[in-house]
């Protein structure tokens, strides 16, 4: 029997805390550190090689073992922080393991991020020939899918223009165009599709689907985006936590996958939750809960029925916090968007609030159905993005008599959101 | 079907087929350089003509003030083509240095993004150096022309391995840099600085022998031996001194294999800290 093409053995990948949250420091204040304190500098040192020091360790991925044969595509699911990114830098040797070993039998190509080294100032057809370079591939080969490539990225009339011109939409083209000629025998692809127009991404997809049918190779395939992985892949992982959570057919892969959302998250304190980048932090979110019409805690809301969604929120600074915005989106369990309440929305004039507080926003009749829902909340002050959680909590929605007719299940199961309406008869 | 098998395990410091992979990616290195030299051209209006312009201006104001006005001995030799052939060697040297330990920085978008041999990106700084070098030359030739110079043979051959070693040096010390830059990145602040001091330290401007007994300090900084030996060969200043050579060659070659050793000690987190 053929040998599987990747093979995942044992694999672990451990963190310091402190690498990454500190990630670099200037030498200037390691020297003034000692300076400053030497004893404690030194103790600290000993300490630490002794082993005494207690490190705070996390680990990404642990004891992952998986493989995958010739030709397969398989999908990896997992929800934020589960290790799906961490999985894909180690095959693609950006990181090295901790523990544990990857063989792969064959060429490996990434899309980790499309347009990896892309120089502005160079023209479209000098960066077709220093992405593939970089990406591995010879200059001959390169030269023999020139025309393939820009074939396919659309960009024939702007090929000696410096790239710094191009659309966004055209310079994520040019990008895929070139990777997706590479031709490895493994395709390691993480979130490319969240890019470029729905257009370019059937197109992407389509690419996707000919080059593993067509060419039997091998794909892993990272993405939030359900549908597509339903679409290519026939095997797919669940990554919970850095560990093999499920794996196996992807239509119950991606069952338990919903089944294991995040668990209900009310009331909960929101210290430890992952922010985004941007957030300033200054001040954050410290609470969520969920509350019916007379305010009594819910944990479950019900269709149609009032929800009132409060968040607690905590400044660092005892000033007023000046010109607020905050808002909640909710979204399906594929992480498409369903609708947003934002203050100003609603209110034509942002807001002042005290440094420390509670703001709540009442939905009179929730316009879902029955299903699990994840929400995210977002808080400006002064234009600056100051807290930012992705899928802070999940609620799941009971069914209700949204339109007022006595009766709870009146509406269509398949759809997203439910509208008020009125025939005139 | 030749399949080309690779295993990923925690990373050791050294291994042999660091090497071949090395070979695998020379391509690389060409077109890193490339991109270096076409983006340098293009920014700057006068494009390729920097390379020279640069040397050339310094060794006019240093030939106006050290030579003229200070009246900086020169060993017997026109002071602008003596000032010249220190120029050409230490702007190679210092510019690849500060390129190199620059390097994995300015790169970070790809070194976290795609894998390759890390050690290509500081190798392909000194290689866009070393054009610059051979563009600068074209001044010499002119001015040997000029005042009337014929190297030795001799001379000739020995200007090679004066490259090799200030290659060694630029890229040893180099790597080094470029590691520590990572973890510190106030370094490069540091460095251009330490740079500029270190040329009032070489005999660029002035000869070794100004220096009188204490000469021998000045040979400590392998820059001197390849600027004095590079005077000895094209312009017959001084017999060449191969001991100086030697003891340069063994002291960049020690340089760069402590460079190469902390870069690849530091290498597996390049990633993971960048």
């Amino acid at each position: 029997m053929e040998k599987p093409i990747i093979e995942v053995k044992n694999l672990s990948k451990k963190y310091l805390i402190n690498h990454e949250r500190g990630k670099y420091v200037a030498l200037r204040d390691v020297i003034s550190g000692y300076f400053r304190n030497p004893f404690g500098f030194i103790r600290s040192k000993v300490r630490a090689a002794a082993g005494l020091e207690k490190k705070e360790e996390f680990w990404a991925l642990s004891d992952v073992n998986f493989s995958v044969k010739k030709g397969e595509v398989v999908g990896v699911i997992g929800h934020n922080g589960a290790g799906k990114s961490t999985l894909l830098k180690i095959i693609s040797q950006i990181t090295p393991p901790s523990d544990g070993e990857i063989i792969i039998r064959g060429r490996v190509g990434s899309l980790l991020e499309v347009g990896t080294g892309f120089h502005p100032e160079l023209s479209g057809r000098e960066n077709i020939f220093l992405n593939g370079a970089i990406l591995g591939m010879k200059r001959v080969e390169i030269a023999e899918k020139f025309d393939q490539i820009v074939a396919f990225a659309g960009i024939e009339k702007f090929l000696d223009t410096p790239v710094k011109y191009y659309s966004s939409g055209m310079y994520v083209r040019l990008a895929f165009s070139v990777a997706a000629h590479m031709e490895p025998d493994v395709l390691l692809v993480d979130e490319v599709l969240a890019v470029g127009d729905a257009e370019f991404q059937k197109k992407c997809l389509g690419k996707m689907d000919e080059i593993t049918k067509k060419e039997g190779r091998t794909i892993l395939f990272v993405s939030h985006n359900l549908a597509a992985i339903r679409q290519l892949c026939k095997k797919t992982i669940v990554l919970g936590q850095g560990k093999i959570a499920f794996s196996g057919d992807t239509d119950k892969a991606i069952e338990f996958y919903m089944r294991n959302a995040p668990e209900q998250t009310n009331h909960e304190d929101l210290s430890d939750k992952k922010r985004e980048e941007r957030a300033r932090r200054n001040v954050l979110f410290t609470k969520i809960s969920f509350h019916g019409a007379s305010g009594e805690t819910m944990n479950r809301a019900q269709c149609g029925q009032p929800l009132i969604v409060s968040l607690a929120y905590k400044s660092k600074t005892n000033t007023t916090l000046e010109n607020c915005r905050a808002s909640i989106s909710f979204k399906t369990t594929y992480d498409e968007l369903l609708f947003l309440c934002a203050t100003d929305l609603v209110n034509k004039d942002r807001f002042d609030l005290a440094p420390e507080g509670e703001i709540k926003c009442r939905i009179d009749s929730l316009p879902l159905p029955k299903g699990r829902y994840m929400i995210s909340i977002f808080f400006q002050v002064n234009n600056q993005i100051e807290d930012w959680i992705e899928e802070v909590a999940v609620i799941d929605v009971e069914n209700g008599d949204f339109f007022g007719t006595g009766s709870a299940q009146t509406y269509l199961e398949g759809s997203s959101v439910l509208v008020k309406h009125k025939w005139l008869l | 079907m030749s399949q080309v098998v690779t295993v990923i395990r925690p990373k050791k410091i050294f291994h042999l087929h660091d090497l071949k992979e090395l070979w695998q990616y020379r391509e690389l290195l060409y077109f890193f350089s490339w991109r270096d030299l076409k983006v340098r051209y293009k920014q700057t209006a006068i494009g390729a003509l920097w390379a020279i312009f640069q040397p050339f201006i310094t060794m006019v104001v240093f030939s106006v003030f050290f030579g003229g006005l200070a009246k900086i001995p020169s060993d017997n030799v026109p002071y602008p083509i003596f000032v010249y052939v220190g120029l050409l060697f230490w702007q190679f040297f210092s510019g690849a240095l500060s390129d190199t330990s620059d390097s994995l920085v300015n790169n970070r978008a790809i070194i976290t993004k795609v894998y390759f041999p890390r050690l290509i990106l500081p190798a392909s700084s000194v290689v866009t150096k070393l054009v610059d070098f051979a563009i600068a030359s074209v001044i010499l030739v002119g001015l040997m022309f000029y005042y009337g110079y014929v190297p030795h043979l001799a001379g000739l051959l020995i200007l090679p391995l004066l490259l090799i070693i200030t290659f060694m040096a630029a890229i040893g010390g180099g790597l080094f840099l470029a590691a520590i830059n990572v973890k510190y990145r106030d370094i490069r602040y540091a460095l251009p600085f330490f740079i500029q001091l270190m040329l009032f330290v070489t005999p660029v401007i002035y000869p070794a022998s100004l220096a009188g007994k204490y000469s021998m300090l000045l040979a400590i900084n392998p820059m001197t031996g390849v600027i004095q030996n590079a005077r000895a060969a094209l312009l017959g200043t001084t017999p060449i001194n191969w001991l100086l050579i030697a003891l340069s060659f063994v002291a960049c070659f020690i340089l760069l294999l402590v460079g190469i050793y902390v870069f690849k000690k530091v290498e597996r987190y390049f990633a993971d800290i960048l």
